[in-house]
């Protein structure tokens, strides 16, 4: 029965995968560790709970090895962002590439902040349960992350490389 | 002068604040535009987060992703694909092996077992691999991850045979990493890469001639590997000397 349920969520696991870790291939290396985990787990489930959620933080957990052992990511500096123009001035007009150097350049733990409440839209509690850190910490890493990201974003598109922000 | 903290800020960004203190935030941001900015920004960034990503969802999920919804069915495909191994272990079973030099039990095994992987998947036309030659570097990387080793995948496309792709096995002894390379013709080699049993060692080159398959096979350390193709025994082991030579530069 819960087989379904938790197929109708690989979509959206695949989506913030894909933003957490950019390359597909590994963001798909982590949807399955996480699916595996998932089935393995399910009695542990209580049904009734939101089990998007709860897959959200089997795929946060095994993510957190995962970058221990440095399997999944590279993080990239501020400094190493390329200088490519980029046509317009709106956020909209700004490649994909250039959206996930952006986020590269964000430590692990503000990246999966900002993606769950900007692209999965999770509210902060349920982001706090997710990664299992108290909701003071959601916030900071929160607003910590999207200024960031912003002067990342803006870098990207004026061309001019920016100064890593301490 | 009204204060706006961090989480109210954030809040009205993402709208979840209450409707009480709308105008509240509404008035302060009217008065601070710094602030205002700052709201402008992060929701263009929700946006510009959204149209990056948002065409994953509508992507086709892998295969591998639906592994356990399919779990009945895979079960019955894993049955079924043993009982054609075990059919077509039959089959190349059928003649004694005159052709074989040197006898090592579990090199034979290897052979035999490569040429059987290579009779199973060489015809397929639609399906030949899992990973295509496209995605090279991650196919390497997936593999090398099963196996737990650090694999190469030989370059044969100087002497003519492009890299079609490769796919995961299970052999007697865990996972196994299967290449496939084809030529203009179509004519197909593959590459069977298995874990051995036992002290790590080294042997010489052996041929195994299974039914219409030639085999060359080696143990390198922990790992066999063998060479399969339908062509002649001089012209594979030229191609066999080569996939050698560049796994041990």
């Amino acid at each position: 029965m819960d087989n379904h349920a938790i197929v109708q969520h690989i979509p959206r696991l695949r989506r913030y995968a894909r933003a957490l870790v950019g390359d597909r291939y590994s963001a798909d290396d982590l949807v399955q560790d996480t699916l595996e985990r998932a089935w393995n787990k399910l009695h542990l489930w209580r049904p009734g709970s939101d089990m998007r959620a709860w897959l959200f933080s089997i795929m946060h957990n095994v993510f957190v090895n995962q970058v221990r052992s440095r399997r999944y990511e590279v993080e990239v500096r501020v400094e190493d962002l390329p200088q490519i123009a980029v046509r317009g001035t709106q956020g909209q007009n700004l490649e994909l590439a250039d959206v996930d150097r952006a986020l590269r350049t964000l430590p692990a733990e503000q990246r999966e902040v900002v993606l769950l409440v900007s692209i999965e839209e999770l509210t902060y509690e349920e982001v706090s349960r997710a990664l299992d850190i108290p909701i003071g910490t959601v916030m900071s890493r929160l607003s910590r992350g999207r200024e960031r990201l912003r002067q990342a974003m803006s870098g990207a598109q004026s061309g001019v490389p920016l100064k890593v922000v301490k | 002068m009204t204060t706006l903290t961090d989480s109210e800020l954030h809040a009205y960004v993402d709208g979840i604040v209450a409707e009480a203190d709308r105008s509240k935030i509404e008035a302060h941001l009217a008065a601070n535009p710094e602030d205002a900015d700052r709201v402008r920004a992060y929701r263009e960034m929700n946006g510009t987060l959204h149209a990056a990503f948002d065409a994953v969802l509508d992507e086709e999920i892998p295969q591998r992703l639906h592994a356990h919804d399919e779990r009945p069915w895979m079960r019955f495909g894993i049955a079924a694909s043993l009982v054609l191994v075990g059919a077509l272990a039959g089959w190349f079973g059928r003649g004694a092996y005159p052709s074989v030099t040197g006898t090592s039990g579990q090199g034979l095994a290897l052979a035999r077992q490569a040429a059987v992987a290579h009779a199973v998947f060489t015809p397929e036309v639609r399906h030949p691999v899992e990973v295509a030659a496209d995605q090279e570097e991650h196919l390497v990387k997936w593999l090398s991850k099963k196996l737990g080793t650090e694999l190469k995948c030989p370059k044969l496309g100087p002497i003519g045979y492009d890299l079609v792709g490769g796919r995961l096995l299970s052999g007697p002894n865990g996972p196994v990493a299967h290449f496939m390379f084809q030529d203009a013709r179509g004519a197909r080699l593959t590459l069977y890469v298995s874990t051995q049993r036992g002290e790590p060692r080294e042997t010489a080159f052996r041929f195994s001639q299974e039914e219409k398959v030639a085999v060359f096979y080696w143990i390198d350390g922990k790992y066999g590997y063998a060479l399969s193709g339908e062509l002649g025994r001089d012209s594979l082991l030229q191609v066999a000397n080569i996939v050698y030579k560049q796994l041990n530069p």
